[in-house]
């Protein structure tokens, strides 16, 4: 039962995060689907990654878009959506009929064999390229970040003119 | 009514691909679509852990989670920040009045 009240707060959350008009809003919304989302990953046995979802993907990634919504602003835009909603609708039930049809035929699994090892060995010496790839995947958005939101300095860009 | 856990988190995973893909193609706002963009992402993170969970390999299946949690928040943080961007260059976040390529 508690499974099942997981998976509807997630799918509330998400849904009012898409739907509701005010972009504050929708990024709290967010931060409530990312929440449950831990909570979920929890339950299927995944507590570091969890405590790691909460931490950056509802606290973090929250904080960036109140940011970013307070400098962009909420300014409201026409309601037309982009593609009619019937055609959206008939697109996104092919697609997920599809995947569902294609997973559940694939879930034919050999009984699991209990893995020995912990998260942390598993992350440090089994995959050490996806750290090395993680770091440098932050050092690059972070410099992405800095080109993006540089201001040309207004003396230097008067004196290329002239 | 008794549900499993493989089973309500696999109708989390679909439902949060189907909520991301609705708002990728019917919404209009910029901000919105990077929002859509997460949705998709928490979809396919759970995806994997629950692959992980079903095969017995839970911490493979948490260590690539970790991976696609670091890739989602730099590509949110960039994104956010191409968004405030054309905020200021363009005076609007509507995705379908930049057309500046057309001109």
């Amino acid at each position: 039962m508690s499974y099942l009240l997981i998976t509807a707060v997630i799918l509330v959350c998400s849904l009012r995060a898409i739907r509701t008009g005010r972009l504050l809003i929708s990024a709290l919304w967010l931060a409530g689907a990312s929440a449950a989302v831990a909570v979920l990953m929890y339950m299927l046995g995944a507590p570091e990654v969890a405590v790691i979802e909460l931490s950056v993907g509802a606290g973090l990634v929250t904080v960036l878009f109140v940011f970013a919504i307070n400098i962009a602003g909420d300014d409201p835009l026409p309601r037309r959506p982009a593609i009619p909603k019937p055609l959206s609708w008939v697109l996104i039930a092919g697609s997920l009929a599809l995947l569902g049809w294609l997973t559940l035929s694939a879930l034919r699994l050999p009984p699991p064999v209990p893995e020995a090892s912990r998260f942390a060995e598993v992350v440090w010496e089994r995959r050490t390229l996806d750290v090395l790839l993680q770091v440098v995947l932050i050092f690059g958005g972070v410099l992405a970040v800095l080109g993006l939101l540089h201001e040309p300095d207004r003396g230097t860009a008067k004196e290329n003119r002239s | 009514m008794n549900v499993s856990l493989p089973a309500a988190a696999f109708v989390a995973v679909l439902g949060l691909l189907g909520i991301g893909l609705y708002g990728l193609l019917v919404t209009r706002s910029l901000i919105r679509v990077i929002v859509a963009l997460q949705i998709l992402v928490k979809g396919a993170m759970v995806a994997l852990l629950l692959a992980g969970r079903l095969s017995g390999q839970i911490q493979t299946g948490q260590s690539l989670a970790l991976t696609v949690i670091v890739a989602d928040t730099i590509v949110a943080v960039v994104a956010l920040s191409l968004a405030v961007q054309v905020r200021r260059h363009f005076g609007t976040l509507d995705v379908q009045s930049l057309t500046t390529l057309r001109r």
